[in-house]
């Protein structure tokens, strides 16, 4: 679990329940997007909530594998495995140049 | 109506959660399927969540059973408000951890959907909140909400499934509301996940008059009633109205009370009214109707009973007054509580409403007689055959009760016995016909027994003395033209 830091301008979350195969693929696929979109700007934090199941309540999360950005606001969640990655990029509305 | 008394089930084997809604009990025969999803579909503003929460509410009030509402609409601040305006404390039952309303806000942030996903976060918080307060009791309202978030309808459907099936293995009784959908029961189709039972509620507006309906589309192993019931969401929550009586077996007690007047036990073979029969005093304006009323009620009260009369006409103040001239103390009887007046004037738009209201009452007091005074704007609502229906059901459902009824019918002053008296002649076990006639300048007040099941009652005519000392009949002249 990487935690979550101040200065990092985007900081995101990944809610997962047990180490599934769609939880593997959406891991994969965000890493990606971020070392491909956001090189060193973001934090993301991985919460398995079949260990912390209190966390399901904060960030609404009711559908697994969500990622949920916290920064920049307004908050934005992504449902599903991010497998479509065009969809995540516009998602989270990361524009190319920032 | 009343869950207490509720018609066992002939056919044993499914168990029922009962739901201590009024009257939903007696059609249900019992409840809901104990430990399966019950869907709950309807349009909106049907009274799809009250119903739900009540059915928890009762539930932990008065079974035991903790419960669980998941709202993927409305906030528990919200929930809890408008609640209370409908007189349910759901604060004092969250305090106590009878009750837990946990919100899944699907609204909460803008959401986007790529590939495939479970809804293993909401049964990680449905068993977290099942967990917490060992709930026995889930609602789920509205899921509609949840097909109105998602757009993977595939991935959706199977995640429903297994909610379904995940709540069966807990053993949970659960409530899904789901919204009407056109041509089908729900939008979605939840009627094919949830095939146990499926209630549909409907809300109408009929000549601008509000009517609500409720019917049980299918109870996959229970006998259950088959019509379309009304129900009313009124103080006291939801109560189903009618008030069936799938079964014509009400006792028949052989014990008889007395009508307050001496002389009249003495006309019905000495005794009175058998207990737990249906009496009608009829007559004109004057001829003492409300009197020979009071004057059963006063008895009753003396019999240590506890009597409910529905004044429609006069104000408790105005009949107490007018009794008190006849030496009928009601006022002490109010004082003392054995005695509960309720003076309301009936119109007719409002009728359903009030009939409503009357068997909320009487569910809660459960007294032993009842006097209504007069029924008749009841029988004359000549447009509204629904209202005559439920009013015979309303006496059918107290005789079921062993309740005492008088009823009191004013007839024309044209004297021929009206199409009221007809109707409702075939409900009736006794009838006491009043009165008047002119013996020289003097007006003559005259009472005859019209019928008394089950009882050699006299035939003759005799004259009703109302003075300062009371009630009392006496004999008429022999040869004397009556």
């Amino acid at each position: 679990m990487t935690g979550d830091t101040p200065d990092k301008k985007w900081i995101l979350r990944l809610y997962i329940a047990g180490i599934t195969p769609a939880a593997e693929r959406a891991l994969t696929n965000i890493k990606t997007i971020c070392a491909l979109h956001l090189k060193d700007q973001y934090s993301l934090q991985v919460i398995d909530l079949l260990e912390s199941p209190a966390f399901a309540e904060g960030d609404q999360i009711f559908a697994v594998p969500t990622l949920v950005r916290q920064l920049p606001k307004p908050l934005r969640k992504i449902i599903g495995d991010l497998s479509n990655t065009e969809k995540v990029v516009v998602g989270l509305d990361i524009r190319t140049g920032t | 109506m009343s869950f207490e008394n509720k018609v066992p089930d002939p056919r044993p084997g499914i168990e029922k959660a009962p739901t201590g809604i009024a009257g939903l009990d007696d059609i249900t025969h019992g409840g809901l399927p104990a430990g399966r999803p019950t869907l709950v579909c309807g349009g909106p503003g049907c009274g799809k969540t009250v119903l739900a929460m009540e059915f928890l509410v009762r539930g932990a009030q008065r079974f035991g059973e903790p419960g669980l509402f998941v709202s993927f609409d409305e906030s528990p601040r919200g929930l809890v408000e408008n609640f209370r305006s409908a007189g349910f404390d759901l604060d004092a039952l969250i305090e106590a951890k009878r009750l837990k309303i946990t919100h899944i806000d699907l609204s909460h942030g803008e959401v986007v959907e790529t590939g495939d996903f479970t809804l293993e976060g909401l049964f990680i918080r449905l068993d977290y909140g099942i967990r917490e307060i060992g709930a026995r009791r889930v609602v789920l309202d509205s899921m509609e909400t949840v097909f109105a978030t998602l757009a993977n309808t595939d991935s959706l459907r199977a995640e429903i499934g297994r909610l379904f099936h995940w709540l069966r293995d807990k053993g949970i009784t659960a409530v899904v509301t789901a919204e009407k959908g056109a041509g089908e029961l729900t939008r979605h189709g939840f009627e094919e996940y949830i095939s146990d039972c499926v209630l549909v509620l409907d809300h109408r507006i009929d000549q601008q008059i509000s009517k609500r309906r409720l019917r049980i589309v299918k109870y996959r192993g229970s006998l259950h009633g088959k019509d379309e019931y009304p129900f009313l969401i009124g103080e006291a929550g939801v109560s189903v109205l009618p008030l069936t009586s799938l079964l014509l077996d009400h006792q028949a007690s052989g014990e008889r009370v007395s009508t307050g007047v001496g002389g009249l036990d003495e006309m019905l073979a000495g005794q009175g009214y058998f207990r737990g029969t249906t009496i009608l005093v009829s007559g004109k304006a004057g001829t003492g109707k409300s009197s020979l009323a009071a004057a059963f009620a006063a008895a009753a009260c003396a019999r240590k009973e506890h009597c409910l009369y529905f004044a429609f006409e006069e104000s408790s103040a105005q009949l107490a007054r007018n009794m008190r001239s006849l030496s009928i103390d009601l006022e002490s009887w109010l004082k003392e509580g054995s005695l509960t007046l309720r003076a309301t004037r009936p119109t007719f738009l409002g009728l359903e409403e009030h009939l409503a209201a009357m068997i909320q009452l009487i569910d809660t007091l459960k007294p032993a007689c009842v006097v209504m005074d007069p029924v008749t704007n009841f029988l004359g609502a000549g447009d509204q055959p629904e209202i005559k229906a439920m009013f015979m059901r309303l006496i059918d459902y107290l005789k079921s009760r062993q309740i005492t009824l008088l009823l009191v019918a004013l007839t024309t002053i044209f004297g021929k016995p009206d199409e009221t008296e007809e109707k409702i002649s075939s409900l009736v076990d006794t009838w006491i016909a009043l009165d008047m006639e002119m013996v020289g300048h003097a007006r003559r007040r005259q009472i005859y027994i019209v019928k008394s099941r089950g009882m050699e009652h006299s035939q003759e005519t005799r004259e009703l003395v109302m003075s300062s000392d009371g009630l009392s009949l006496r004999g008429l002249p022999l040869g004397e033209p009556s």
